[in-house]
């Protein structure tokens, strides 16, 4: 299993049945592909529908549907279509439960940094801003630490914010870490590795929870 | 309301004009108005839409022969060029947050002097703006958006104007109907009034100045 899998894989577990989810583009999509039997959630894109369903095969193609990143999708049974404007009346209003998206940064104080890096990456926030801000919980899925293994999850973010204190977890590959008023808490680690080796690589501190499980 | 040729329908886009173009990522956005623009060589637009298209599809098409100065759009990750003329300073770049992008056209269509919103606090989409504190909450100041033209692309337009979408094709489209001067729409397929479900019309008729037919097919 890939890294980005194990992530998704993860992440699925912290939704619940009914939840209305936004999942970002990219791993966070991934979730999609591992929600646990039993469970029933509605996913929102915020082009305009709640019940999207998964990638077409050949035959299942409709150019009409796409998704947020402009790919072809399918909706489930009983899904709704509408325009951008109610779409984010579902996001900022308070209407979705679960927002997944990657980040390039994320602090002690539940800050993000995703849309740019000045200089070099300007794609725009799309409605990654909107997300954050308005969903009842936030969950940061992403590697533990950059490509170069510098840490992405530290005392402060240094790019520019996407919002500020609106994460409420951070998932990656080695740990699960709840964003508290106190600070950063290592709820979980991977059977792969140890808190301190997580403790490590995260420029934050860590408080340990009393009883660290593993996934 | 007029049914027009798309050369007909931009007849009087000129240089300098401020002008919406429906859809998301190009999916809902009208192809044919953006041939018929290409085709005027315009200069100096401003262009407020979700995105920048790609570079094959849509807006980026149009951002492509140098028409465009400035864009108002929530992302632009898809159309490389896009990023590049705002490097080169051939193109300004407003970012909007999409949500927030939304409501602004919205109010500018509903006679609102702007939105409330908590997108953007303690980002630099707050800055020059003004914060306003409601009930013991922080909004930022959002100024509604208007335009000289709205683009838009229905799926299927009635004679009368009135305008049905499927499926994600509505995204920006119907909020872009109230917010302009002129609108112009594009429907794949034009049928005579009635024949679309009143409970269906996305956009009501009145909105619409200039209907064209002809707009591709997608299925």
């Amino acid at each position: 299993m890939s890294i980005k899998e194990k992530i998704a894989r993860r992440v699925a577990k912290e939704l619940n049945d009914g939840d209305v989810v936004n999942l970002g583009i990219g791993l966070p999509t991934m979730v999609a592909d591992y929600i646990p039997d039993g469970i029933t959630i509605h996913l929102q894109s915020e082009n305009g529908i709640l019940g999207m369903g998964a990638v077409p095969g050949a035959d299942g193609y409709d150019s009409n549907i796409v998704n947020a990143g402009g790919k072809p999708v399918t909706v489930e049974k009983g899904a709704s279509y509408f325009d951008s404007a109610f779409s984010f009346a579902i996001i900022r209003g308070g209407h979705v439960n679960v927002t997944v998206l990657g980040a390039l940064q994320v602090d002690q104080q539940g800050s993000l940094a995703s849309h740019i890096i000045p200089g070099k990456m300007v794609p725009g926030m799309g409605g990654a801003m909107d997300l954050v801000t308005g969903s009842k919980k936030v969950i940061i899925a992403m590697t533990h630490t950059a490509k170069d293994g510098t840490p992405k999850i530290l005392n402060n973010i240094t790019l520019p914010p996407t919002a500020v204190c609106k994460v409420h977890q951070i998932v990656t590959e080695l740990a699960v870490i709840e964003v508290t008023k106190e600070g950063l808490v290592l709820k979980e680690v991977s059977v792969d590795t140890t808190p301190e080796e997580v403790a490590a690589k995260t420029e934050a501190p860590l408080i340990m929870a009393e009883n660290i499980g593993h996934f | 309301m007029r049914k027009v040729s798309p050369q007909e329908a931009v007849a009087s886009i000129n240089d300098g004009a401020v002008v919406m173009i429906g859809g998301f990522m190009s999916n809902g956005t009208p192809e044919i108005l953006i041939d018929a623009l290409i085709e005027k060589n315009l200069k100096n637009l401003t262009i407020i839409a979700n995105d920048g298209g790609t570079l094959d599809t849509g807006i980026g098409r149009l951002i492509k022969t140098g028409a465009v100065s400035r864009l108002i759009a929530s992302h632009i990750g898809l159309n490389p060029l896009t990023g590049q003329f705002m490097n080169e300073g051939k193109m300004e770049v407003q970012l909007v947050p999409q949500g927030t992008l939304a409501e602004q056209i919205r109010a500018g269509g509903a006679g609102l002097g702007g939105i409330l919103t908590p997108t953007g606090l303690g980002t630099e989409i707050e800055e020059g703006k003004q914060v306003i504190e409601v009930d013991g909450t922080n909004f930022v100041l959002e100024k509604p958006l208007k335009a000289d033209f709205a683009l838009i692309r229905a799926s299927i337009a009635d004679e009368k104007g009135n305008l049905f979408y499927r499926a994600t094709t509505r995204n920006f489209n119907p909020m872009m109907a109230t917010a302009a001067e002129t609108v112009i729409a594009a429907a794949e397929e034009i049928v005579a009034a009635g024949d679309i479900q009143a409970e269906s019309v996305a956009t009501p008729g009145i909105f619409v100045d200039f209907l064209v037919g002809g707009e591709p097919y997608v299925d």
